[in-house]
C-alpha cells in the first residue's frame, strides 16, 4: 500500500443509519492476493502469541474496542459467546492450541491485524466484487450464493451494486472469497458504535501493509 | 415506558396491530434506550466474567434472538431480560462461592494452627479461590513414626507441575 493510501467509505443503508448509529463500512483494494506467509510475519506472529496469555486473553472481551463488538452482536441478535466477534474468536484458538498459527501471507496479515487492533477485517476477490460495497438488509428474494434458499427477510449483509457478498460478521458468498487465483484483495472493515475510525485504518494498514511486503 | 412494551411489525415485532401504536420516535428512542442498557448489562457482566476467573462452572451464556437483523423492542427486551437475570444469577453465584473460600481460608489457618486436630485434611487452591496448583495437606512428620507420636505439620505443595513436564 502506498502511504498515501486511505481507504473508503461503503454506502450504509440510512435505515439502519438510524437504528445503529456509529455503523460503518470502510474498504480498501490491494493489488494482490494471497500466497505463503513470510518469516517477518511468521516471526510477527510467534511475538502475538508470546504477548496473549491466559490473563490478557481473559480480560480481551472488557477492553473498549472488542467490547463495542461484543455489545453490537447484542445489538443485532447475536450470541457473542456462540458466534464470538472476531478477536475474541482468534484469541480463543490462540489459548487452545497454544499459539497464533501461521496458514498463509493473507490469514495471517488478518490475524495480526485484527489482534492487535481489536477490530474485525475481512478480505474479499475485488474482481469478484461489482462496485463499492456497502451494508443494507437483504430485499426480497434475495439469497447468499453458495446457500440454499431466501434468507431470513432484514437479514443484514455486505452487499455489492448487483449482490450480497457476506453476511455481517458471518459467512461469505461462494466464489466472493479469496482463492489461489486471486489478483486483487479487497479488504473491508466494519466499525460500530465507540469504535474510533483510527482503529479501523489502521486495521486495514495492518493488512495491507503486510500484504503489500509479503 | 409505555413504549417498551409495543411490537415493531417492520423490525421485528409479532402482534401488530393488537395494541396503540406509539409514534416512530418514540419507538425509536425505546430501542436506543434498550440497546443502551444492553450495553451496560454486557459490561458488567463481562467483568463480572474477568473477576471470577478461573473458577469454573458458572453459567453465562445469554441465548439471543437471532440475526444478524435489527431487533425490535420486544427482541431488545428479551436481551436485556436475559442479561440481567443472568448477571444476578452470576452474582449469586459468586457470592455463594466466596463465602465457601473464605471458610475454606479459615479452616487452612486452622489447620496450620493446630495440624493434628485436622488429619488428612487436604485444601487445595481452588477451593479458596487462587488459580494456582498447590495445596495445604495436613500430614504426619516421617510418616508412620509421626502418626504413632502425633507429630503433624501442614505441607504446602510446591505447585503446577512444569509445561511438557
Amino acid at each position: 500500500m502506498s502511504e498515501g493510501a486511505q481507504s473508503l467509505a461503503g454506502a450504509v443503508d440510512e435505515r439502519l443509519l438510524e437504528e445503529l448509529p456509529g455503523l460503518k463500512l470502510r474498504y480498501l483494494t490491494v493489488e494482490r492476493g494471497s500466497g505463503r506467509s513470510n518469516r517477518g510475519l511468521k516471526q510477527r506472529l510467534r511475538i502475538l502469541s508470546d504477548r496473549m496469555a491466559g490473563q490478557q486473553a481473559i480480560a480481551v472481551r472488557n477492553q473498549p474496542i472488542p467490547w463495542a463488538y461484543r455489545v453490537f452482536f447484542r445489538h443485532i441478535g447475536l450470541d457473542p459467546d456462540e458466534q464470538r466477534t472476531p478477536v475474541e474468536q482468534l484469541v480463543l484458538e490462540r489459548m487452545l492450541k497454544g499459539g497464533f498459527e501461521s496458514r498463509n501471507l493473507l490469514d495471517d496479515a488478518l490475524t495480526i491485524a485484527i489482534v492487535e487492533s481489536g477490530v474485525p477485517v475481512r478480505a474479499l476477490d475485488a474482481d469478484r466484487v461489482a462496485g463499492a460495497p456497502g451494508i443494507r438488509p437483504i430485499g426480497p428474494g434475495e439469497g447468499l450464493e453458495g446457500r440454499p434458499g431466501e434468507l431470513p427477510g432484514g437479514t443484514l449483509v455486505i452487499a455489492d451494486e448487483e449482490r450480497p457478498l457476506g453476511l455481517l460478521f458471518g459467512a461469505t458468498a461462494a466464489g466472493r472469497g479469496v482463492t489461489k487465483a486471486t489478483k486483487r484483495t479487497m479488504l473491508l472493515s466494519v466499525g460500530v458504535s465507540g469504535v474510533p475510525d483510527i482503529a479501523i485504518e489502521e486495521a486495514l494498514w495492518l493488512v495491507a501493509d503486510a500484504l503489500e511486503s509479503g | 415506558m409505555a413504549a417498551l412494551l409495543e411490537l415493531d411489525p417492520k423490525v421485528g415485532g409479532e402482534r401488530a396491530g393488537f395494541v396503540p401504536r406509539a409514534p416512530v420516535e418514540d419507538r425509536r428512542a425505546a430501542r436506543i434506550e434498550l440497546r443502551r442498557q444492553i450495553g451496560k448489562l454486557e459490561r458488567e457482566l463481562g467483568e463480572l466474567f474477568a473477576t471470577t476467573f478461573p473458577r469454573s462452572g458458572i453459567e453465562w451464556a445469554v441465548p439471543a434472538a437471532g440475526g444478524p437483523r435489527v431487533l425490535g423492542i420486544a427482541e431488545l427486551e428479551r436481551t436485556r431480560d436475559a442479561l440481567s437475570v443472568r448477571l444476578a444469577d452470576a452474582r449469586a453465584e459468586v457470592a455463594r462461592r466466596a463465602d465457601t473460600e473464605q471458610a475454606n481460608r479459615d479452616l487452612v489457618e486452622r489447620m496450620i494452627a493446630d495440624p493434628a486436630e485436622h488429619r488428612w485434611v487436604r485444601v487445595r487452591s481452588e477451593d479458596v479461590g487462587d488459580r494456582d496448583c498447590k495445596h495445604w495437606h495436613s500430614r504426619p512428620r516421617w510418616g508412620i513414626v509421626g502418626m504413632l507420636l502425633g507429630w503433624w505439620r501442614v505441607k504446602l505443595s510446591s505447585g503446577c507441575p512444569l509445561a511438557g513436564g
